[in-house]
């Protein structure tokens, strides 16, 4: 029992993580039905921004608290403008042409951003200096959950409520949402789609930079190559939740953080990876639209 | 059109630069190393004005090449490259200049391997491989329209199943005294067998799905089988793979490596007329068309009354087969394989081949496999940019040559001539 404990809480966290790329995922997806292979990418370069900047300020003496605030909120910045670039550049002169397109295009900005950052950093593995407090009071349970992993947690469960909440009530989320349902009749009725899409990615960017610092925190180490295995994770966490549901998505990387730590610790830790891919083939079987995914009717 | 003003244009591009140079400026201009988990950041200032020139530059030409592509959708025949395309095309469609340049071409690919020696022959069989692949990965993504990112684990299947034939029926084989040689030659047709039960295998699943779903599903067929062909090390042999791998048999004799890349070349060519000619055939048949039908538009294809299940087996089981075919060839020519071979950048690159050099179009992937194969062998120091490169050329292909750089020719009813007159 205690063991499935600890597997489960891991798997908890490990499912926060993967729930803050998922949104990002969910949302451009359900806005513009692209799975956008960049996202993984971009949270990479959130990561690697976070220690540029994080390893730059704090070599000018800067106190600890103070370099957590700024590379962070530097990171989530950039991380923002990368996405916004991206979508003008490779995604923008590809609206309305076949979905494959842009997955294609996609793909290629994939790989652009991650060889750019081969490229201009490094291949090797980087360790990530760990700048988040260590919490005192949670030393005597530090077998089931550490206090980054509790920090994840919160951090994912306050975005998501902040997100729902947006997406509700404010009038760039009922523009979201409204484009969602359909482009044209949204354009129609005076909502500026590209503004819409533009913020879409920023967010989710925005997003991903998050999970890029606190996951790299969380695991010590950083390489330009983590976005590439995160992104898809996160990508079958949110077709696993149904794709374009914002609860979807947080509820699916549960699952999958779930499925993979038990896989891992009753299995066998050989096919960490292969869990996830095998969860989003039956999935896609038994339940194409996910748990919380409304079916759609294909139309002509 | 209005006549753009260049100030304005100008500006607009000094804006965009300047944006470039913040948002690169992390990641260009400075640089971190970590030591003893100390974060330490060198600047590079150099880098500084580049990325602010270049951003300048391209910006400029980006905005001119958008509106270029716009305009072209208007007038499509129009300019001196579209008369020069039309006179070279009707040049290139008489039947005599047809014969012989094909003629030329066939007998350069046979003299090749005697002009060059053995290292650009070795160069070559890889190119055919893709062209192989290419063509097969076509027939999934050109005709039928369906996104395969996991099409390098059939060429895996064709490649362990030469593989294992040799570690698990060679020593039998030498055993009772025959050539191992002979393994390969039975090798070809059975890994094509069981790369096309395998491309059924993972049809039935994506069946009812649409494209992008089934583009991730493909890749996570893919990407299990990596990870199976690397953890059950007992079978596979795992991450260090299965060497010494033996070549083709020729007459009973052990050929001298020059001369059995020779051979192998020689064998690649003939797969290649081979697979050329068969999906000419395809193209052309019955199931080609529904395939193509099936791309346009899934639902209008099924109302027509296709078939859709059996059409999306068919294509993969198509695609597979030639993927186990190169697979082998692959095998024979390296002698040594591992699971790092088959990755997803593995997949991704054959299907750079077919949409840069143009989804649908026989030539054009023949021209793309070979373009992506030979370049990086041939510019050696531009080695580490190799995937930047190719990710750069394949978004700006997507973006202004969507249809590749030889486009598919599309059939076409051509009717009569006082149609035309009117």
């Amino acid at each position: 029992m205690e063991y499935f404990l600890k597997l489960f809480l891991s798997g908890t966290a490990k499912g926060s993580i993967y729930a803050l790329i998922a949104l990002g995922y969910t949302m451009v997806y359900g806005i513009v039905q692209l799975i956008n292979f960049a996202h993984g990418e971009i949270y990479m370069i959130g990561g690697f921004t976070a220690l540029i900047l994080g390893g730059f300020f704090f070599s000018k003496g800067m106190p600890v608290g103070l370099v957590l605030l700024f590379s962070v909120l530097l990171s989530i910045m950039y991380a923002a403008a990368f996405g916004f670039t991206v979508e003008k550049i490779a995604y923008r002169p590809l609206r309305g042409k076949p979905r494959l397109s842009a997955l294609i295009s996609a793909i290629g900005v994939s790989m652009v951003l991650q060889n750019f950052v081969l490229l201009s950093q490094t291949e090797k593995f980087l360790s990530f200096p760990s700048y988040l407090p260590e919490f005192s009071w949670l030393q005597p349970y530090k077998a089931y959950i550490n206090s980054t992993q509790l920090i994840i947690l919160a951090v994912t469960a306050v975005i998501m409520v902040l997100l729902t909440l947006l997406i509700k009530f404010t009038r760039i989320g009922k523009a979201m949402r409204a484009t969602a349902q359909d482009m044209h009749m949204a354009q129609l009725v005076g909502v500026d789609v590209n503004r819409v899409i533009s913020v879409t990615f920023i967010i989710g960017s925005a997003l991903a930079a998050i999970g890029g610092v606190l996951i790299c925190s969380y695991m010590g180490q950083i390489n330009y190559y983590i976005g590439f295995i995160a992104g898809i994770k996160a990508f079958v966490a949110a077709v696993l939740g149904g794709i374009g549901s914002i609860p979807g998505a947080v509820l699916g990387s549960f699952v999958l953080g779930w499925t993979e730590s038990l896989g891992t610790g009753y299995i066998s830790s050989d096919y960490e990876d292969a869990f996830a891919f095998v969860i989003l083939i039956v999935i896609l079987l038994i339940k194409p639209d996910g748990i919380l995914g409304r079916t759609q009717r294909q139309k002509v | 059109m209005k006549p753009r003003s260049i100030i304005a244009d100008i500006g607009k591009s000094l804006a965009i630069a300047v944006w470039f140079m913040v948002l690169l400026f992390p990641l260009m201009v400075m640089k971190v190393n970590v030591t003893r988990g100390v974060a330490q950041v060198q600047f590079r200032w150099n880098f500084l004005p580049l990325v602010g020139i270049a951003a300048f530059v391209l910006s400029y030409a980006w905005r001119i090449a958008l509106e270029w592509n716009e305009r072209r959708g208007s007038n499509r025949s129009g300019g001196i490259f579209g008369r020069a395309k039309a006179v070279g095309g009707a040049y290139l469609a008489k039947p005599a200049v047809r014969t012989g340049s094909l003629v030329i071409l066939l007998a350069f690919a046979i003299a090749f391997p005697f002009l060059f020696g053995m290292y650009h022959t070795n160069v070559m069989i890889t190119a055919f491989i893709y062209v192989i692949l290419g063509l097969g990965l076509n027939i999934v993504v050109g005709l039928g329209g369906l996104l395969n990112l996991g099409y390098a684990a059939f060429f895996g299947v064709g490649a362990y199943t030469y593989g294992l034939m040799w570690k698990y029926v060679g020593p039998s084989f030498v055993a009772a005294g025959m050539d191992p040689g002979w393994l390969f030659w039975i090798s070809l047709p059975l890994a094509g067998i069981i790369a096309t039960l395998f491309g059924i295998l993972l049809s039935l699943p994506v069946l009812r799905l649409r494209g992008d779903y089934l583009a991730i599903i493909t890749l996570a067929f893919g990407e299990i089988f990596r990870m199976v062909m690397q953890n059950s090390s007992d079978f596979t042999g795992g991450a260090t793979g299965i060497s010494l791998i033996p070549r083709p048999w020729f007459f009973g004799q052990r050929l001298p490596p020059t001369k059995a890349a020779t051979y192998i070349y020689f064998i690649a060519i003939v797969l290649v007329v081979i697979t050329i000619f068969v999906v000419r055939r395809i193209e052309d048949s019955r199931v080609g068309r529904a395939l193509e039908a099936m791309r346009e538009d899934e639902v209008a294809c099924e109302a027509m009354g296709i078939n859709l299940v059996k059409n999306k087996l068919i294509t993969f089981a198509l695609g597979a087969f030639w993927a186990g075919i190169a697979g082998v060839v692959m095998a024979a020519q390296t002698t040594y394989i591992n699971p790092d071979s088959f990755t997803l950048w593995e997949s991704i690159i054959i299907l750079m081949a077919v949409v840069i050099g143009g989804t649908g179009s026989i030539p054009g992937v023949i021209g793309g496999a070979i373009l992506l194969k030979l370049l990086p062998e041939y510019f050696r120091a531009l080695a580490q940019y190799r995937m930047l490169i190719y990710g750069i050329a394949m978004i700006l292909v997507i973006l202004f040559k969507p249809d590749g750089l030889i486009p598919r020719k599309r059939k076409q009813y051509t009717f009569a001539e006082k149609e035309l007159s009117k």
